[in-house]
């Protein structure tokens, strides 16, 4: 079993030739397989791997009390598990509540891990071995010449068919796309569907529970979220209803009779409530400065300026809902939007 | 020490356990390969365990995962919630629900040990990618990323992305009101990619305008077979590569490029491992029945015009969320097209610095002009730059997480919000320089003394020799360890005389191993 060796290109490894002792020989012990230290047999033993390690120590190896006193320890672990286990199966039958099963599965795994710890570190050899890595980095050049060989094998037979090759790429090319196209199943073209909501001239705004409003259930300063009736559930639509009461309203040329005044002030006006950075809805509205804010990314609009963004990254006013009040009294659109709602896109330029 | 008996009982053990694997050398041949899988040594570092938790973890969410499986329904019907007999969530009772977000009120109220398996999952999804991000600055610190492990580090990368979309899928799953305005932003940051393909992809992704009517049961697809095939697939690859590969190890006294030192795989590295795997279940297992995470029923269910104050993502998305907060409000309008505002902070930047992190093998490689193999790690002080660098990295990533936390952070500290963000936009910029300077000097001052980090104070000690003579601690004690300084010129290799000497024998001009 025992292997020797001549070792004498000096700097080869991190020792060097003053440790191997000058005479350029390691002597393996009796019984010592090579194998265990990633030592192919036959092969020199490296000198950055001891000779003389004792691999099989553990912890406790001398002393009999330690190695008892570990053992009564991972013990009582691994019972603390068996009652952690029962008491989890006791839990779960008697109204399984959260913070006990908690407790149970909690110390049934800390017990299990503890205990193999403690006997990984008190009873188990191995510790600090010191073996060599091997051949398994790199392989030998011949190898590798043998590997290149077994490739041209094949791609010099496709290399002299060029032909073939090119229609081969060309079906990759035209059958990969091909195969895609069951994905096209998975939603419609978007065409310009994004540029409209469900708000049309005489749609009637209504709350959340399917309500509509009269100008006078908005007290000045109020603010209610409202969706076109029979239109509930459209994800672009939801608009806020904000009267600002007697405060200067700046009226946008083209938005003329948009808005429902009041008390010789702006009165009652709509936005788009979808957030024109990242469609969330702003609903965070503050009575004094008459702001409204998106809690998702903090943009800020200024109602009185026609809901221009005054903070944040939303880049684009939010959008005016013309509104009137219809022959009963309630609010109505005047048409849709007269402008996207809700974040960019590519098309809405 | 042993008995007689004791040494027959061994015997026979010996003699059994022989007669079985030469059962399986039969049918395999493989016994010179599971020597090698048992003798297989892991150095010993606490920073090499991290890895390994996010392994565990991600066993656990496996796990609890396949349990909250079998009792989600992927559904956007509207249904009215009513609860169970028995276990009833009053304040939601007649409110319409989706049957997904009614499903997690069934498992949290009904399923017994449901609500524990899904904080539990919950949890140990914090745990994964806390693991990840710390596993993946041990790699980055300690330039374990270097030949050979380049490939490594790539599938390490992609598996964290994949584990924060696999995250980010998972918690929208409830259909709350919290994690639906993610959804809604995230729909938008896909709506703004250029040339019309984000439109094209939103509308593929969720069947047409958000919210769709289909886009629960695509995600649950995505959430329990696609992300998790690909994160099985990947972890796969990842331990493979670094089973053959073998483990990096810090420099020591008796290592080497060429041998390794530590705790053979069987049978001690196995238990630790396992107790590890065990511990790391308690803390989740603990967490999940004491910490509440998630409260869904307190959110309420999902509408698209309501919303929250202080919503935010899991905090490992936080630096993105961060990002679209911090961004100035630019976009880009003309010739009747536009490329939004989310486009910038939520897809070019991080693809700009995904694409570093990707190419950061080969950068490296350049910077320290160092195309050598290495199993044994850099200290971070003896790679000022690169150190710096990360530095400046976790500073920029903190700040942009700090950002998701803004109006938070400003409840809590009567800072006005506006300023807050100010300033930590102004912070995203000169932070990062700020911290990288520090982390030079200290690297330099660490080189010099050869001080621990936290155990030593900076600057150098100087002693005097009974002679009389005067040096500077750390200087050169002769055992060519200490006193690393980085070459002028920052050829890389060189930090102290054993890794140059390393260096120049990957390098070929030493042989790299004994020529037989």
């Amino acid at each position: 079993m025992s292997t020797t060796r001549d070792w004498t290109e000096p700097g080869q490894v991190g020792h060097g030739p003053a440790e191997t002792g000058g005479e350029g020989q390691r002597r393996v012990p009796a019984g010592r397989n090579p194998r265990h230290f990633g030592i192919d047999p036959g092969e020199p033993w490296p000198d950055d791997v001891p000779v003389d390690q004792d691999d099989g120590h553990w912890r406790y190896q001398d002393d009999p009390k330690g190695a008892r006193r570990a053992e009564r320890k991972i013990g009582a672990c691994f019972i603390l598990t068996l009652l952690a286990s029962m008491g989890l199966a006791a839990v779960y039958v008697d109204g399984a509540n959260t913070q006990l099963a908690g407790v149970c599965w909690g110390l049934a795994f800390l017990g299990l891990g503890v205990g193999f710890i403690l006997w990984a570190r008190d009873l188990m050899p191995g510790h600090q071995v010191t073996a060599s890595r091997g051949h398994h980095s790199v392989s030998p050049e011949e190898e590798r010449v043998a590997v290149a060989e077994s490739l041209s094998r094949g791609t010099d037979a496709m290399a002299r068919r060029p032909f073939i090759l090119k229609t081969l790429g060309a079906v990759g090319g035209v059958f990969g796309i091909a195969t895609l196209f069951p994905l096209a199943s998975l939603g419609p073209r978007p065409k310009d569907n994004l540029a409209y909501t469900s708000w049309r001239k005489g749609i009637r705004a209504v709350t959340l529970d399917g309500e509509p409003v009269r100008p006078d259930d908005m007290p000045p300063n109020s603010i209610i979220t409202v969706l076109p009736e029979g239109h509930m559930d459209d994800a672009l639509a939801p608009t806020l209803l904000i009267n600002v009461g007697s405060a200067p309203f700046r009226v946008v040329p083209a938005n003329q009779g948009w808005n429902i005044p009041m008390d010789g002030g702006g009165g009652i006006v709509a936005f788009s409530k979808i957030c024109t950075h990242a469609g969330c809805p702003a609903g965070l509205y503050n009575q004094q400065t008459f702001q409204l804010m998106c809690p998702c990314h903090e943009s800020t609009f200024d109602i009185l300026l026609d809901a221009k963004p005054v903070f944040g990254p939303a880049p684009r006013s939010l959008p005016q809902l013309p509104i009137t009040v219809d022959g009963d009294g309630y609010i109505v659109a005047q048409s849709d939007y007269q402008q996207p709602v809700g974040p960019g896109y590519w098309a809405r330029g | 020490m042993s008995t007689t008996a004791e040494r027959a009982a061994a015997q026979r053990r010996f003699t059994l356990g022989k007669k079985a694997l030469d059962e399986v050398d039969d049918r395999f041949g493989s016994s010179k390969w599971l020597v090698s899988v048992l003798d297989k040594i892991f150095p010993d570092h606490w920073s090499f365990m991290v890895g390994e938790i996010a392994m565990d973890s991600l066993i656990i969410l496996i796990f609890t995962g396949i349990y909250l499986a079998l009792f989600y329904v992927p559904s956007q019907k509207d249904v009215v919630y009513a609860g169970a007999p028995g276990h009833v969530y009053a304040p939601l009772v007649g409110q319409h629900v989706s049957e997904a977000y009614a499903s997690v009120l069934n498992i949290t109220f009904n399923v017994k040990f449901g609500l524990i398996m899904r904080q539990a999952h919950h949890w140990a999804a914090l745990i994964f990618l806390a693991a990840i991000f710390f596993h993946m600055g041990r790699i980055f610190f300690t330039g374990a990323f270097r030949k050979p492990r380049e490939i490594n580090w790539i599938i390490g990368l992609l598996l964290w992305q994949i584990a924060s979309l696999e995250g980010f899928t998972g918690y929208s799953l409830p259909d709350d009101l919290l994690s639906g305005t993610g959804l809604r932003v995230i729909y938008s940051i896909i709506e703004s990619i250029p040339f019309n393909i984000g439109t094209w992809l939103a509308y593929l992704l969720w069947g047409g305008r958000y919210p769709g009517t289909v886009f629960f049961e695509r995600m649950f697809v995505i959430h329990e077979f696609i992300f998790p095939l690909l994160i099985v697939g990947l972890l796969t690859a990842h331990l493979m590569i670094l089973w053959r590969q073998k483990h990096t190890d810090f420099p020591g006294p008796d290592k080497t490029e060429t041998n390794i030192k530590g705790t053979r795989f069987f049978p001690t590295f196995v238990l630790k491992s396992g107790g590890l795997m065990m511990l790391v279940g308690a803390v989740t297992f603990f967490l999940g029945g004491f910490v509440q995470i998630n409260p869904i029923w307190l959110y309420g269910p999902y509408t698209p015009y309501t919303v929250s104050a202080g919503a935010q993502p899991d905090w490992y998305l936080a630096w993105l969320d961060g990002d679209l907060r911090l961004f100035p409000h630019w976009e880009f309008r003309s010739f009747g097209v536009e490329i939004p505002n989310p486009f910038f902070p939520g897809l070019l930047i991080p693809a700009i610095i995904f694409a570093i992190m990707f190419a950061w093998p080969a950068i490296d490689r350049r910077i320290y002009k160092d195309y050598g193999s290495h199993n044994l790690l850099d200290r971070p002080r003896d790679k000022p730059f690169r150190t710096a660098l990360g530095v400046a990295a976790i500073v920029f990533f903190s700040d942009l997480t700090l950002g998701t936390g803004a109006d938070i952070i400003a409840n809590d500290t009567h800072i006005p919000w506006e300023r807050l963000v100010e300033i930590l936009q102004i912070g995203l910029i000169v932070g990062p320089v700020v911290g990288f300077a520090i982390a030079y000097r200290a690297c330099k001052s660490l080189q010099r003394t050869d001080a621990h980090p936290i155990q030593r104070p900076l600057g150098g000690i100087i002693y005097r020799t009974a002679d009389g003579a005067y040096h500077t601690l750390g200087e050169d004690h002769g055992d060519g360890h200490a006193g690393a300084v980085e070459h002028a010129g920052g050829n890389g290799h060189g930090d102290h005389p054993r890794a140059s000497e390393d260096a120049r024998r990957t390098e070929g001009t030493v042989p790299a191993k004994p020529q037989d």
